[in-house]
């Protein structure tokens, strides 16, 4: 079976890999390129585990095949910590033992990250519905809503602390 | 397996009509890679849609809108003027899935993968939708329902690939509406579906009216009759009975663990109704 060879970028860095036509981006990241924060929970887009980012919109990598990764910009969990700093939702996650087995965990973590990303003040029902296509079997969900809000808390005085520096220097 | 992504429509249509084997067109891959993993189809070649020109646009024209068949549902709710003209097929289309899911599919994939639950087809159907289908034979224009012609069934031929799907501009005092019954809030199919939408005149009469109904036949169904039912009244009672009547006497569903042939029945004639008046009073707000 001929490889097709596809460039592209993973969490900022650039990326060469050769997949089959049948591989799905979550063979790929898991598979080629060592990255094995996505899981396959189900394999058919129900389960949210392999979620990532690509092209800034949330996916389920097990419904991307490889082969359209071509040209296009993925971010994983892998790259969500900035150096040693956790992300807050990896910090209040851990705080707020939003996690058991953690095999959910990292989908929950981008889904929830995509959330914030737009909507740094989310109701608890807009938080319930963003991840609605992520499965968790062992936390029973409400420590994974209290972690998300607690960490929205978080992002938004982030963007406060951000904007006043910003007028600072503007003065 | 080959995997192409052709930038032109032609190469597209060169490509599929070429093909020996099994061919499958690529658009979200939502349901497509969940029967290939699933191995109830064995493609020989995918031919993936999304870098076609034009693709990913929701453009405005003379006519209406054209939804690029490479559109994500996502983009959909996104676009104001197609949500202040169409909110019913936006949210219909939204219902797909969860957010994952929501970034990748399409209602071109809805509607061509022919599920008889397929969401956003009650609401495309009620909506004098259009299908533009470019192929070896040139380009043609479909209403939507002319597409499906059974579970799983189409009637488009090989080569043929939907490049956009059309709606119209709306006349003033115009408004839709789609509902589905699930057994839960969210991730489901739906169990029986409806979507209305209509056309008030003066005095707020409705003027003009569609009913589609979703998941209570092998294919979705339009039903004149329940339109008849509505038009020349403002939604009484006994107007909404006789639709949703008319939407019982239309429904011949399957039965099983989900919903029996009695509950997908009764339950189509509520949802008709509800959503006749949802569509009723988005077209009352309108100037
Ligand atoms: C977890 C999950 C939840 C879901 N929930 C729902 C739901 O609530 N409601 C619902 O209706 N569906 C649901 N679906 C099914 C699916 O997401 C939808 O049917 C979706 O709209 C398909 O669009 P797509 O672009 O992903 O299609 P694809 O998978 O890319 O294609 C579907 C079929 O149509 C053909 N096709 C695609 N584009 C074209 C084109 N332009 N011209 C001709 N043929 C084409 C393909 O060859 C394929 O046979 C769900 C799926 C998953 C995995
Ligand atoms: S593994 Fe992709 S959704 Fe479950
Ligand atoms: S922590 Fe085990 S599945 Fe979520």
């Amino acid at each position: 079976m001929k490889g097709i060879p596809v460039s592209t970028t993973v969490n900022g860095d650039d990326v060469e890999f050769v997949c089959d036509g049948r591989e799905t981006l979550l063979d790929v990241l898991r598979n080629h390129l060592g990255l094995i924060g996505a899981k396959e929970g189900c394999g058919t887009g129900d389960c949210g585990a392999c979620s990532v980012m690509l092209d800034g919109q949330l996916v389920c990598s097990c419904l991307v095949l490889g082969a359209e990764a071509e040209g296009r910009e993925i971010e994983t969990v892998e790259g969500m910590a900035d150096g040693e700093k956790l992300h807050p939702l990896q910090q209040r996650f851990l705080e707020h033992a939003a996690l058991q087995c953690g095999i959910c965990t990292p989908g929950f973590l981008i889904a929830a990250k995509a959330l914030l990303d737009h909507n740094s003040s989310p109701s608890e029902s807009e938080i319930r519905y963003a991840l609605a296509g992520n499965l968790c079997r062992c936390t029973g969900y409400d420590k994974i809503v209290r972690a998300v809000r607690a960490a929205a808390g978080d992002v938004r005085r982030q963007q406060k602390a951000r904007a006043r520096r910003k007028a600072a220097a503007q003065n | 397996m080959r995997y192409e992504a052709p930038t032109s429509t032609r190469e597209a249509i060169a490509l599929m009509s070429g093909a020996k084997g099994d061919a499958y067109l690529l658009a979200g891959g939502t349901d497509l890679l969940v029967r290939m993993r699933g191995e109830f189809i064995d493609p020989d070649l995918v031919v993936d849609i999304k870098r076609l020109p034009g693709i990913q646009e929701i453009r405005k024209t003379a006519r209406g809108f054209s939804i690029g068949a490479g559109v994500p549902c996502a983009a959909l709710g996104r676009h104001k003027p197609l949500l202040r003209a169409w909110p019913g097929v936006v949210e219909a289309a939204q219902l797909i899935g969860s957010d994952q899911i929501q970034g990748r599919c399409t209602i071109a994939g809805n509607l061509c993968n022919a599920s008889p639950a397929a969401d956003s087809v009650p609401a495309l159907v009620a909506a004098t939708a259009k299908a533009v289908i470019v192929g070896p034979g040139g380009r043609r224009r479909l209403a939507v329902e002319k597409i499906i012609t059974g579970p799983g069934a189409t009637s488009l031929g090989k080569g043929d690939i939907v490049s956009a799907i059309e709606l119209p501009n709306r006349p003033p005092k115009s408004g839709d509406a789609y509902l589905r019954f699930i057994p839960r809030t969210e991730m489901d199919i739906a169990v029986c579906s409806a979507g209305v939408s209509l056309t008030l005149g003066p005095r707020n009469v409705v003027k003009q009216a569609r009913v589609a109904l979703g998941a209570v036949a092998p294919t979705v169904v339009l039903v004149p009759k329940a339109a008849r039912a509505i038009v020349g009244t403002r939604l009484e009672d006994d107007a909404l009975q006789r639709l949703a009547a008319a939407c019982e006497a239309a429904c011949s569903p399957i039965d099983d663990k989900r919903g029996t042939v009695e509950f997908r029945t009764e339950v189509a004639g509520v949802l008709a109704r509800r959503a006749a008046v949802i569509a009723y009073e988005r077209a009352r707000k309108k100037r």
